[in-house]
């Protein structure tokens, strides 16, 4: 059965409403939120700091170590038990390598920047949020970048190409494909590419295009919510 | 290093003042209660008192009943102290600090009979129903026994149960509007009362806090009564300074009581 019509009624290549803000964790050198739907990041970044333990300082350059985690309220079935899983481990490496390429921390030998993605809210897309999140979080935190990272989920369901599933698409009866991509708005490379489920070649290459698309449109979102929070105000006391 | 900024902080006290401007007894303002910020949580709550903020959020579950409770549910308080939330936080498991934040959290909520427990029981000795509360700060600037303790209760009040389907099978997708079977009346919130030299003071931020010498954490019913009690810190203190410290817990808890709604 053709899958003509979303469980949400969206369009097909129209993602659930987006919000993004920077700056909302005062303590970190770099924070940010990102929403999607009912998914909810938030990421700070701590650094550049001292390396511990020291075995894993590296006296070429600094490493960026990020942690992910759904807090234990935040699913939609039981709670998720706190500490990491296999899964939230994969989740964090995937998370480092998307975002590695665009960060500088050449000048950092023996240093750290710790990056922290929470998610108190979850429905699907959550490494995706958690990316985008982090991408401006670094940024915030005057990390030397050469581009952003914008992050989305693609797939298709019953060859129907669409773009930001949530959960009760992911679970649709029906042959169903999930492909969270990460994107380089800047230099139109891809950083991150999962995809589980079962999907035709030329559906792949359609549902890639598709999320470069919604890519580009949450680049703009990232820049404004930036922009936003190094805005020169008015007197506002 | 810190002496210097203990100096300080007693020198403002000296003036009736602290490192941002308050009084001693002043909480931070303003104080924001954002209920359901998650949910897929049963119940949630965010606390914002100053620059702290945390996350409290509530799940349910079917399980079995303590053996030395047959008839009665379980509740359950954990605390993360995420490394997101203060730079000297590291990954791991929960550490002293964690543990005593949820333990004094559990308390003053256990302790109050504020859940009636028996009410939780489905099949007694066989299926009751699991609280299960965690508490997380996003931002650690200061005096998380009290905002925690805060949002933990907030939750609480704003918790549904899901659905049960043939009497054992959680469907979280689908929330009653049933709320928890809780007794208003044992609402309870602490404050917890730091010393420095001869000081008292109430709500500190984090430079505060690393130079206080000893603190009593006081939970109350909102009849007045008492329901749980800690000391902490390295320094001893007289029967006096008890008696005052509680009674400044006592007194600045009916401030906080306003938030409840």
């Amino acid at each position: 059965m053709a899958y003509t019509k979303r469980l949400d009624k969206r369009k097909f290549d129209e993602p659930r409403e987006m919000e993004a803000k920077v700056g909302i964790i005062p303590r970190a050198d770099g924070s940010a939120m990102f929403r999607m739907g009912n998914t909810i990041a938030y990421a700070a970044v701590y650094g550049p700091r001292s390396m511990f333990p020291r075995f894993l300082q590296d006296p070429q350059r600094g490493t960026l170590r990020c942690h992910y985690n759904m807090m234990p309220f935040s699913s939609g079935g039981e709670r998720v038990r706190p500490g990491p899983s296999r899964r939230s481990r994969e989740i964090s490496m995937i998370t480092e390598k998307a975002l590695l390429p665009v960060i500088d921390l050449s000048h950092f030998p023996n240093a750290v920047v710790d990056v922290f993605v929470e998610l108190p809210q979850t429905d699907s897309g959550t490494r995706c949020a958690g990316i985008t999140a982090a991408a401006m979080a670094l940024a915030d935190a005057g990390i030397v970048m050469k581009d952003l990272v914008s992050s989305i989920s693609v797939g298709s369901i019953d060859g129907q190409v669409l773009v930001d599933l949530t959960y009760d698409e992911e679970a649709y009866e029906g042959v169903v494909a999930d492909i969270p991509v990460a994107y380089l708005p800047g230099s139109e490379k891809l950083t991150l590419l999962q995809m589980d489920g079962i999907v035709a070649k030329d559906i792949l290459k359609k549902a890639i295009e598709l999320g470069k698309k919604t890519c580009k449109d949450i680049y703009e979102l990232q820049k404004n919510a930036l922009k936003e929070k190094f805005k020169i105000k008015g007197d506002s006391k | 290093m810190n002496a210097d900024l203990k100096k300080h902080v007693l020198e403002l006290l000296g003036k009736d003042t602290r490192l941002d401007g308050r009084k001693a007894l002043d909480f931070r303002k303003p104080v924001e209660v954002k209920v359901g910020i998650s949910k897929n949580a049963e119940g949630s709550c965010q606390v914002t008192m100053g620059e702290t903020v945390v996350m409290a959020g509530i799940k349910l579950a079917v399980e079995k009943p303590y053996p030395d409770s047959p008839d009665a549910g379980c509740l359950m308080v954990n605390a993360e102290l995420l490394p997101m939330s203060n730079p000297e936080f590291e990954s791991g498991p929960p550490g002293i600090q964690a543990i005593e934040l949820a333990r004094l959290v559990d308390r003053g909520i256990r302790e109050s009979k504020i859940i009636d427990m028996k009410k939780l029981a489905i099949i007694p000795g066989e299926k009751v129903w699991s609280v299960m509360i965690d508490v997380l700060p996003i931002n650690d600037a200061g005096n998380l026994f009290d905002t925690a303790a805060l949002a933990a209760l907030v939750a609480l009040k704003s918790a549904v149960f899901p659905k049960l389907e043939e009497g054992e099978v959680v469907n979280y997708k689908e929330k009653t509007t049933k709320k928890l079977p809780l007794d208003l009346k044992k609402d309870t919130l602490s404050v917890t009362v730091w010393k420095i030299g001869k000081h008292f003071i109430v709500d500190p931020i984090t430079d505060e806090e690393k130079v206080m010498e000893a603190r009593i954490t006081v939970a109350t019913l909102a009849d007045g009564n008492l329901c749980a009690l800690q000391k902490g810190g390295d320094t001893p203190l007289t029967t006096d300074e008890v008696m005052k410290m509680i009674d400044i817990g006592i007194e600045k808890t009916k401030e906080l009581r306003k938030y409840l709604k």
